[in-house]
């Protein structure tokens, strides 16, 4: 994790405009969202977003006050450094030119990569793993010439 | 019993006590006003759906109740956007309604469609797209007690043409689960409790108050409070009239334009009481060195205005009316009791500076805009409703005027939106027929809503307007004058309208003083008729709002003159 990047979690009620309220705050008060990851909960109208802004704990305070005033957002949740499990998921999409195919597949799986689709021409893969553990992985994969990739916000426990 | 969607919106306003909607029609609201028509309900049709949200608004500032304003779809929702702006910066209780494109329209860019809950998300309290009639019956008392409830603010419900016309059982048979709570924040009373102890030992202390206390129906306790503390008080321009100003405690208003012993007291108190006020820029100038020497306790219902520009020692989140009976009940139980001589000696010092900065008004033969408005103070015993626009007009009234009960002083302090006044004036007069409502104005102001003067009219509203023509943009003119060295870049109004002349085109009364001998006559002649009134004053144009902090400075650095 970088220097001062705070990880907001929101309960909030799954209505279409929901993020849209949310992503407001940040932009209108002038705050900033790194990356952002939203989906359904098991509970029946329930949405959960995870952000992950950048900001000292004051600045933190501040966003979370004008979170918690919004009518859809139930519940908002500062997670700390310790105890916090943080994950991100990468998909890539790599060429398989027949010559160097090998080589590319065990980089991957070297990389704790897992193929998820296989193509004559190509494959995509799935890594997961910490904000680092997933800047790392991109690092190794350097040596690829990757056609295509995605990479997810946080979820975070 | 199945009623269609329009049906239902009536029935649901008569459910939530409205009695009065200020509107305008249009093509997306036929079904609406169809109903309106049959069952009578009041509609004040104003003539610019701006003219209708500001008159919600000072029915809502006037009544404490939740203004009302129905306008149709595209350009009547977004003419709305500047009232709900205003409404949202202010915290006044109100629901906007806005007609919509039929639901299968919706993201077509269809004739009179906009987005106006994408536009308005960013400046009212919270808003709704209705998109099923089963879900209009919720959604209108959900929008009400999201407005009226903690901080209040304005509320847009959008309602597309075709969930107007469906039909679904009503009442509805589900109950209803507010997803925000409705209990007003109960104060920590640990809190409270150190507040009084902090209030005991003080030796130099100041209550500042805003608009929470009067949006919070607590000014009957903050007077109560006062007495038995004996602490001077101060409002910004949202708390005036939440003490009367004939108080010997009262200090005027602090900040840019504050009075010279509101800032020296606030700049030199050991502890500021802060009751529903948000420390506004215009209050706290340079805030690194406001109340430099003082313990500051806020009390506030909205979490997030604590801390968020000024830092209190004891923060305590709750409605003032619970916090302030609270503190009631610990200076009576505890006996507190102050001897005259342990403030005396504060008090002296505050007399001192308020002498020191006291002046009569220059005499040079035109008439002065700040000797109109104490004339009008003297005239109504205090006792009118004020709105003011905005500029030196308002800052003069908030100076000159001396207020005595709350919601008498209509003003858009945080947007400070030109064009407010009058139709805020039309909507409190509808609220108090018989009260005497009084909109101050500039020549710039005036013309912004100008048109209204046909809604005054029309439904015989005795509203009186006061133009202050000094044929300039006054108050960004003195800030050409003070910053921008004396260049007067579009600020000269040149062509405003013979005002008598088009008071009478409109079948109102006009009335002009043009000389300081003439002002008594008109304002007596003005108030006392029962018509739709237009004064205009000719001004001296060289008079300037003082005191005056230059923005970003200490509030202790204050131009006199």
């Amino acid at each position: 994790m970088k220097m001062n990047e705070q990880v907001l979690v929101l309960i909030v009620r799954n209505r279409p405009d929901v993020l849209a309220r949310v992503a407001g705050i940040f932009s209108g008060r002038g705050f900033n969202i790194e990356n952002i990851s939203a989906n359904v909960m098991p509970e029946p109208d329930i949405t959960k977003i995870t952000i992950v802004t950048r900001g000292d704990l004051a600045t933190v305070e501040k966003i979370e006050k004008q979170l918690k005033k919004l009518v859809d957002v139930r519940e908002v949740t500062h997670i700390n450094g310790d105890g916090s499990v943080k994950r991100e998921l990468l998909l890539i999409r790599a060429p398989l030119d027949g010559k160097d195919t090998d080589r590319v597949l065990s980089l991957i799986g070297n990389t704790g990569g897992r193929i998820i689709t296989r193509d004559p021409e190509f494959c995509i893969a799935e890594f997961t793993g910490s904000n680092d553990e997933i800047n790392e992985v991109l690092n190794c994969l350097d040596g690829i010439k990757m056609e295509k990739l995605s990479r997810s916000g946080t979820v975070a426990l | 019993m199945k009623l269609k969607g329009s049906q239902i919106f009536i029935q649901s306003l008569v459910a939530e006590g409205v009695d009065t909607i200020f509107g305008y029609p249009g093509g997306a609201v036929l079904d609406i006003y169809d109903e309106i028509f049959k069952k009578d309900l009041r509609h004040i049709l104003v003539r610019h759906e701006q003219g209708g949200a500001h008159a919600a608004d000072g029915y809502a500032r006037a009544t404490g109740r939740v203004g009302v304003c129905l306008v149709t779809s595209g350009p009547g929702a977004t003419n709305t956007v500047t009232g709900i702006a205003t409404a949202h910066m202010d915290s006044i209780p109100m629901v906007v309604f806005t007609g919509q494109v039929a639901t299968p329209f919706i993201g077509t860019d269809a004739f009179q469609e906009a987005d106006i809950t994408g536009i308005t998300r960013p400046c009212a309290k919270h808003n709704f797209l209705v998109r099923r009639v089963e879900d209009l019956e919720q959604t209108i008392r959900e929008a009400f007690h999201i407005a009226r409830s903690g901080r209040p603010g304005p509320v847009l419900v959008d309602l597309p043409k075709d969930v107007m016309q469906a039909e679904t059982e009503y009442p509805a048979e589900a109950p209803f689960i507010f997803q925000k709570d409705v209990t007003p924040t109960r104060p920590d009373r640990n809190a409270l409790k150190k507040a009084y102890e902090m209030i005991k030992e003080s030796k130099r202390p100041v209550i500042m108050t805003g608009g929470g206390v009067i949006g919070g129906k607590a000014t009957e306790e903050l007077q109560r409070f006062v007495e038995s503390a004996k602490i001077p008080v101060t409002a910004t321009l949202m708390g005036i009239g939440g003490f009367p100003g004939t108080n010997p405690l009262w200090l005027g208003m602090p900040g840019m334009h504050g009075t010279y012993q509101a800032n020296m007291a606030v700049s030199n108190c050991d502890l500021l009481v802060v009751i529903g006020a948000r420390f506004s820029d215009r209050v706290t100038g340079k805030t690194s060195t406001f109340a430099p020497h003082a313990k500051i306790i806020q009390i506030d219902i909205d979490a997030a205005s604590i801390d968020k520009v000024i830092t209190a020692e004891l923060p305590v989140v709750s409605d003032a009316k619970q916090a302030l009976e609270y503190l009631n009940d610990l200076l009576a139980n505890n006996h507190f009791y102050l001897p005259e001589e342990e403030r005396k000696a504060w008090l002296d010092e505050i007399e001192g500076w308020r002498k020191e900065a006291s002046r009569p008004f220059a005499q040079n033969g035109k008439i002065k805009p700040q000797a109109v408005i104490k004339m009008i103070s003297d005239l109504t015993g205090g006792d009118a409703i004020i709105a003011t626009e905005v500029g030196q007009n308002q800052m003069w009234t908030a100076q000159h005027y001396c207020f005595t009960r709350p919601n008498t002083f209509l003003t858009s302090g945080g947007l400070g939106t030109m064009g407010f006044g009058f139709p805020a004036a039309i909507g409190a007069q509808v609220a108090f027929p018989d009260r005497t409502v009084i909109d101050i104005a500039g020549d710039g102001s005036i013309q912004m809503n100008i048109q209204e003067l046909a809604t005054a009219v029309n439904y015989r509203l005795p509203v009186k307007i006061v133009i202050l023509n000094n044929g300039h943009l006054g108050m960004v003119r003195q800030w050409q004058e003070l910053f921008y060295g004396k260049r007067y870049s579009h600020t000269v109004l040149t062509k405003s309208p013979d005002f008598v002349k088009l008071a009478e085109s409109y079948g109102a009364v006009g009335l002009r003083a043009e000389k300081p001998d003439e002002v008594e006559t008109v304002l007596r002649e003005g108030l006392s008729r029962p018509e739709t009134v237009v004064m205009e004053f000719a001004v001296d144009a060289e008079e300037s709002v003082y005191p005056m902090v230059n923005p970003g400075s200490p509030i202790t650095e204050m131009r006199l003159y």
